[in-house]
């Protein structure tokens, strides 16, 4: 079986692996007490939240730990705008965010805000003229801008977008769950959220940074953990495991990056060629490293998807038919591209070449037997 | 509502869903006169977004897209070639 749905959730890696079970041992004491296998236990959590900041570009009690990078987006969001409502109450956001981020901003308009999801050009960026406009009314709590889009992979200018939030004194939250542990962090920031499962880790461990000097206050009931920006006792052996990942993932990247992204642009080229009638969507050069999205017309995105399967891919799609709603991906929607016979490819770590060739070999012949089995001549 | 055609062609794909109205539309593009106007008569959501994306793909003209009462849009599309 050949992975390629990384952007999704990236295999854990072995060093973390091997990690979450040493600290499953020594680790699982409350790091909050004072006997031994307790200091053990916030030893490890401090040495966690260092290394994660480092790679982030953090400093370390700027680093809170979440239950998962949906959960950091959530209080980070909700928290700053508490934190601003002297301020005002608008948001501003692009139109293409994760769902976390367009639920918060949703929760956020049923409590009485107000909220602008930024449009986007056909690659999936957002129009930064568009973008610096929204974030000058003065009434703005904050703004959100993803480091790279989740569905297609197109990058973010979100060093253009800091300028323009710090010229007008509006805090920026940037969602880095699709490149931290892959690509640098850009600066700028003034909070940060990332997900560890998608870089390598295990599930159940997000990161919220917040900057030193942005105002935050806790939009749920707070506990003295974590900073008090997020309750509850921390996952001390998912922490460390995640920590691990990204030493690795960061030690590796650079090299990774480039190969993978040749495996990508291999598929971007090829793609069109063998199979008639499809569009590669997304920035074919200012992209994440790992991803890349295409559709076919006339195709049902869940039969092509399920016999990928059947010929051993796994990859995921922003077509309706394969998600829980009826409605298509907001995404490919606010791109304007084609919605249906939609697939991703995400490359993992380690990714082969000879993997990827074999998906170029067999789906022309699956889309041409769709689409003869729907009538398309 | 500038353009405004009559449609040459009305295409009944209400209650189907995405890729069925492309399909259809593709089939049945070939059955109006060059220049004139084919409705696409659609509730699936992805339609909305579809249509268009296919006549950017087809170099066909989509004119415009208009609600209809009952819920779903009449997408209309002029026959460029």
């Amino acid at each position: 079986m050949a992975y390629f749905d990384a952007a999704s959730t990236e295999p854990l890696h072995p060093q973390a692996r091997e990690a979450l079970l040493a600290a499953i041992d020594v680790g699982w004491a409350d790091p909050a007490r004072l006997y031994g296998q307790a200091r053990r236990a916030h030893l490890l959590l401090e040495q966690a939240r260092t290394e994660v900041a480092e790679a982030l570009g953090a400093r370390p009690d700027e680093v809170s730990f979440t239950s998962s990078g949906t959960q950091a987006v959530h209080l980070g969001v909700l928290g700053t705008i508490q934190g601003r409502r002297r301020v005002g109450r608008h948001l501003v956001t692009s139109a293409v965010e994760h769902s976390s981020v367009l639920h918060a901003a949703a929760l956020h308009e049923r409590d009485g805000g107000t909220v602008e999801a930024v449009g986007v050009d056909r690659a999936g960026r957002v129009d930064l003229e568009a973008f610096t406009e929204a974030v000058a009314r003065p009434d703005t709590a904050l703004a959100c801008l993803q480091t790279a889009n989740h569905e297609v992979g197109t990058l973010q200018p979100v060093a253009e977008a800091a300028a323009a939030c710090r010229r007008n004194g509006v805090p920026l939250l940037v969602d880095a769950a699709q490149t931290a542990g892959r690509m640098p962090v850009p600066g700028g920031w003034s909070v940060l959220t990332a997900s560890a499962h998608k870089w390598g880790g295990p599930p159940g461990v997000g990161v919220l940074a917040v900057r030193k000097g942005t105002r935050f206050r806790s939009f749920v009931p707070e506990d003295e953990r974590e900073g008090r920006r997020v309750p509850g006792f921390e996952n001390v052996p998912g922490i460390v495991a995640a920590a691990a990942a990204l030493r690795a993932m960061a030690a590796e990247a650079s090299r990774e990056r480039s190969r993978l992204s040749a495996l990508v642009d291999r598929i971007r080229e090829t793609v069109p060629k063998v199979v008639p009638d499809v569009e590669v969507i997304g920035d074919p050069v200012e992209r994440a490293p790992h991803i890349v999205t295409f559709s076919c017309l006339y195709v049902d995105g869940e039969v092509l998807l399920t016999e990928l399967d059947k010929a051993g891919f796994a990859v995921s799609s922003g077509s309706s038919c394969t998600a829980s709603t009826l409605r298509p991906s907001h995404v490919l929607e606010a791109m304007g591209v084609l919605t249906h016979g939609n697939v991703r490819v995400s490359l993992p770590r380690g990714a082969s070449a000879a993997e990827v060739d074999r998906f170029l070999a067999v789906l022309p012949e699956l889309v041409r037997r769709i689409r003869q089995d729907a009538g398309v001549a | 509502m500038t353009e405004a055609t009559q449609p040459a062609l009305t295409i009944d794909a209400l209650g189907k869903k995405c890729p069925i109205p492309i399909i259809m539309l593709a089939e049945q593009i070939n059955h109006i006169p060059l220049n004139a106007v084919v409705a696409v008569l659609a509730d699936d959501p992805a339609a909305f977004t579809d249509v268009p994306a296919w006549c950017r793909l087809k170099s066909h003209r989509h004119v415009g897209s208009y609600e209809l009462p009952q819920g779903g849009w009449a997408i209309h599309v002029r026959r460029n070639y």
